[in-house]
Formats: C-alpha cells, sequence, structure tokens
C-alpha cells in the first residue's frame, strides 16, 4: 500500500499544482477582462453624473479625515525615528530631508492606498456583493441599465482621480507632521526646516508619488467591485468578498509600490 | 408570445433545465408551478437574458430574444423580483420610477415623479410613501413598491418570481389580487413563478408544472385540479407520497 501510495503521490501533487495554476490563470484573465470592461465605460456615454458625483463624495471626500490622521501621525512619527536614529551618528540634521523624501516616496502613497483599500475596498466589496446576493445587480438589467456603466465606473473613474489627490494631500500633512514635531518637541528652526524639504524634494518625487495615487486608486476600486460582483450567496458570501477584496487590494497595492518604484528610481 | 424551445441549462454538474418546452399566449397569465430547486427561476432568467441558456432557443413575438437591440428587447418588459429588488440608496419614487429617469424611456424629472405617485397608488401607497427609502417600509409595503415598478413604464410582459414569499396570507391575497387587477387592465402578458397554490388559483389562466427540467403538465388552471397527472395532483395536494421524491 505504502509503495502504491508513493506511486500515486507525485501525480496526484502534479495534478493538484496543475488545478490550481490553470485556476489562478483563469481569475487573473477574469480580473483583466473586468478591467477592461470597466475602464472602457469610463470611457463611452451615457454616463450616470449623479453616481459619478456619489462616487467622487464617498471615496474622495469622506476620506480625508482618515488618510489626514494618518499621515499627521506617520510624518510625526518619522520625524522622531530619523531624530533618534540620526542622533547615533550625529546626522539629526536630515530630519527634513528624510521626512520629506520618506512620505512622498513611499509612507504617503502606500499608507493613502491602504487606508483606501480597507475604507473604499470593503465597502464597495459589501454593496455591490448585497446588491447582488439582493438580486438588485439582476433589477439594474431588467431596467436596461448595464451594471459595469452605473456601478463600476463610476466608482472606478473616482479612485483614478481622488486617490492621487488623496496621496498628494496625505504628503502634505505628513511633512507637516513631521514639522510640527521637528519644530516644536526636537527645536529644529522653521524656516530652516521648510527651506530644507522644499530644495531637498524633486518634481520626479512628486510625479512618482501621483502616479502611484492613480494606480492604487484603480487597484483599490476594481478589487472592491471585482469581487463585489463576483462574491457567492448569502451573508457568507458577501464576507468573503469582502475579505477577498481587501486582501487582494493590499498585496496588489503593495506589489504595484514595489514595481512603480523600481520603474521611477532603479538606477 | 413567448415560446421556450428546448432549453437546457446546468450549473456544473447540475443539470437544472433538461429540454424545457413553453408557450405562453399573449395577454395570457401564465403561472409556473414546482418544487425549490426546479429550475423555475433559471427559467424566467433565462427569458431575460439574465442566464444564457446552454442549448434551445427563446422567441418573443416571433424574436430570438438572444438578438437584436438588448434595450429595446428589456424596455418590454417589468419584473417583480422575490425580495421585491429595490435600491436601498434611492427614495421610493426613484425607484419606481428608475427606467423613466434614464436611458430611452427618459421623462422630465417632475413628470417621473407624477407616474411614480400614481403607480404608488395604483399599488395601494400613499404618496406619503414616495420619499421614503425601502428600508423604512414593511415587506408587504416593499412588494407594493416592487410592482410599481415592474409596471412604471407600462411594459408589455410583467414577470413575477415569487410574489408572495414571506408575506401573511392576507397580504399575499392582497398583492394576488392586484397582479391579477394590474395585468388584466394592462393586457399585458404575465409569466409567474411560484409555489403558492392560493397565488396560482388567483393569478393564472395558464398552468405549467416543471420538474426534473422539464415542463411535466400545462393546460388551464380549470383543468389543473382533474389533470390526472400524478406530478401535478402529487404537488397541488401538498403530498409526501408520489413520483416525486420529497426528502425527510
Amino acid at each position: 500500500m505504502s509503495s502504491e501510495g508513493l506511486s500515486l503521490n507525485p501525480l496526484a501533487l502534479l495534478a493538484a499544482l496543475g488545478r490550481w495554476a490553470i485556476s489562478a490563470v483563469a481569475a487573473v484573465g477574469r480580473m483583466a477582462i473586468f478591467a477592461f470592461g470597466a475602464i472602457s465605460h469610463i470611457l463611452r456615454p451615457p454616463f450616470y453624473w449623479r453616481e459619478i458625483g456619489n462616487a467622487f463624495l464617498n471615496i474622495g471626500w469622506l476620506s480625508l479625515p482618515v488618510v489626514a490622521l494618518t499621515a499627521i501621525f506617520t510624518g510625526g512619527a518619522l520625524a522622531l525615528q530619523i531624530y533618534a536614529g540620526g542622533a547615533r551618528f550625529s546626522a539629526e540634521a536630515v530630519v527634513p530631508q528624510i521626512v520629506a523624501i520618506g512620505m512622498v516616496r513611499e509612507l504617503g502613497p502606500v499608507l493613502v492606498g491602504l487606508m483606501i483599500a480597507a475604507r473604499v475596498t470593503s465597502s464597495i466589496a459589501a454593496e455591490i456583493a448585497t446588491m447582488k446576493v439582493t438580486e438588485q445587480i439582476d433589477a439594474l438589467v431588467t431596467l436596461s441599465t448595464h451594471p459595469m456603466k452605473y456601478l463600476i465606473a463610476p466608482r472606478v473613474l473616482a479612485g483614478i482621480v481622488t486617490v492621487p489627490l488623496l496621496v498628494g494631500i496625505g504628503d502634505i500633512v505628513g511633512i507637516a507632521g513631521g514639522y510640527a514635531v521637528a519644530v516644536y518637541s526636537l527645536d529644529f528652526n522653521s524656516a530652516t526646516y521648510l527651506k530644507n524639504t522644499v530644495n531637498f524634494l524633486e518634481s520626479l518625487d512628486v510625479i512618482s508619488s501621483l502616479v502611484k495615487g492613480c494606480a492604487f486608486g484603480l487597484i483599490a476600486t476594481l478589487m472592491g467591485c471585482f469581487y463585489g460582483m463576483n462574491s457567492g450567496r448569502g451573508a457568507q458570501g458577501v464576507g468573503r468578498a469582502t475579505k477577498g477584496s481587501v486582501e487582494a487590494a493590499a498585496i496588489l497595492i503593495l506589489a504595484a509600490n514595489f514595481l512603480l518604484t523600481g520603474v521611477f528610481f532603479s538606477v | 408570445m413567448i415560446v421556450m424551445e428546448d432549453i437546457h441549462k446546468a450549473f456544473g454538474s447540475n443539470r437544472v433545465l433538461r429540454g424545457m418546452n413553453l408557450n405562453i399566449e399573449t395577454g395570457t397569465s401564465m403561472v409556473i408551478i414546482g418544487g425549490s430547486g426546479t429550475g423555475k427561476s433559471v427559467a424566467l432568467k433565462c427569458i431575460l437574458g439574465l442566464v444564457t441558456p446552454d442549448k434551445g432557443r427563446i422567441l418573443v413575438d416571433g424574436q430570438d430574444a438572444s438578438k437584436g437591440d438588448r434595450d429595446a428587447f428589456l424596455a418590454r418588459f417589468g419584473m417583480l423580483f422575490q425580495g421585491a429588488a429595490l435600491f436601498d440608496s434611492l427614495p421610493v419614487w426613484q425607484n419606481v420610477a428608475f427606467r423613466l429617469l434614464r436611458g430611452s424611456l427618459k421623462r422630465p424629472k417632475a413628470e417621473a415623479y407624477e407616474i411614480a405617485v400614481e403607480k404608488l397608488r395604483r399599488v395601494g401607497l400613499k404618496p406619503d410613501v414616495a420619499e421614503r427609502f425601502p428600508a423604512e417600509l414593511s415587506g408587504g409595503m416593499q412588494k407594493r413598491v416592487g410592482l410599481a415598478r415592474a409596471i412604471a413604464a407600462d411594459p408589455e410582459i410583467i414577470f413575477f418570481d415569487e410574489p408572495t414569499t414571506g408575506l401573511d396570507p392576507i397580504m399575499s391575497g392582497v398583492i394576488n389580487e392586484l397582479i391579477r387587477e394590474i395585468v388584466t387592465e394592462m393586457g399585458a402578458t404575465a409569466m409567474t413563478i411560484t409555489h403558492d397554490m392560493s397565488s396560482v388559483r388567483a393569478i393564472a389562466d395558464n398552468v405549467a408544472m416543471l420538474h426534473d427540467g422539464v415542463i411535466q403538465w400545462t393546460g388551464p388552471v380549470a383543468e389543473m385540479d382533474h389533470s390526472g397527472d400524478p406530478y401535478l395532483e402529487q404537488f397541488i395536494n401538498g403530498r409526501a407520497e408520489g413520483p416525486i421524491e420529497a426528502v425527510r
């Protein structure tokens, strides 16, 4: 029995691996087709302006408090860390430069992206999955309204447009957090701090930050919509869709951040 | 006239429809009965294009349902969903007038509001309901709003999916009467899915019994009680013993 088991196991393992690979490739294909459909519906009329306005409000404006709070505390903590770390080799003066570059190039976009994944992706997935479970998506179709155009396109458009703006605001607020800690707690000179910050930042830093924001906004909203539209039945289906969407969005945001950092800053 | 020819549909290994044939004459009310999970809703969704059949053909007034202008095709239909399927984010009047506020049937907002209020009145709801949200309504009121939405654009064909599920017997009777009245006065073709026999007797001109993925019996509602069909007799009399296997 043991020899039979040993002879079968590699095949079974290979078959399982093959099934996993096929389902993974199929999932990527479905996601790509979905993304293409969403973007094509953004560009083609009719445009549901009310839905677009609501999406901008919910994804952009209402995310501002959480983004600002995350950024200000991160900027402050970053200033404290750099000051303490820099003191080990008498480099305390680099706080403004490192806070600026750290916030704009990395922490601003990534933290805003992850906060959007937590706040927006989960909410989109739960809302659309609930609509699917309660047949509201079917109702939309019977009322001659394309769900991609009415539900998906406005949210994805809002993600692409508002998340870079949120990233820009997050960058500024994060730098302001670092400034406040440095000036009021670490005795930095206010004018020197601001001058060092502005002089050190390059336009490529800001451009990379905003491009990352665009990419993360696209990922966060697409994942919410994709998992919502493909949710299973019942409360469990909605729960799985929500959890899966946030996991996928967070991982894809971090992977995209790595790729984009490589594209912008590879030596 | 709606014609379903040899419709097959499977979900994985589960063959739900296995060659369903059914004709629904224009201006008549057809009720499809059958146990839970026999494919009644799938059949209805196949006609609307919400589910694509694996095989077979559906004709609506001689035109293939899978071809042609989809918007124009769907504009001929109204549908009442099992759970009403009202849009939570919109007030009642915008739910009712949804089709009239966008797309090819778009009207001015004030006119769409007037029509919504009129349709709400037709299903027995007062105008003050118009500004409320679906979550603020009882199950029976939600069904009425769903019914008002289904008839808002005066469709030629109306589908009712389990119209009385989850309602108390009195409210079920009210909804059944409303459906019968509305279908008669609009002269619409109606197709209803239910396993509520009181709905069948109140709504149907004709009845079709779906079992094992095919229509086991179809005929006028008056002939239903003495059809001689063992499947239909077991179903309408609610017997555990018979050709339909009952899981205990």
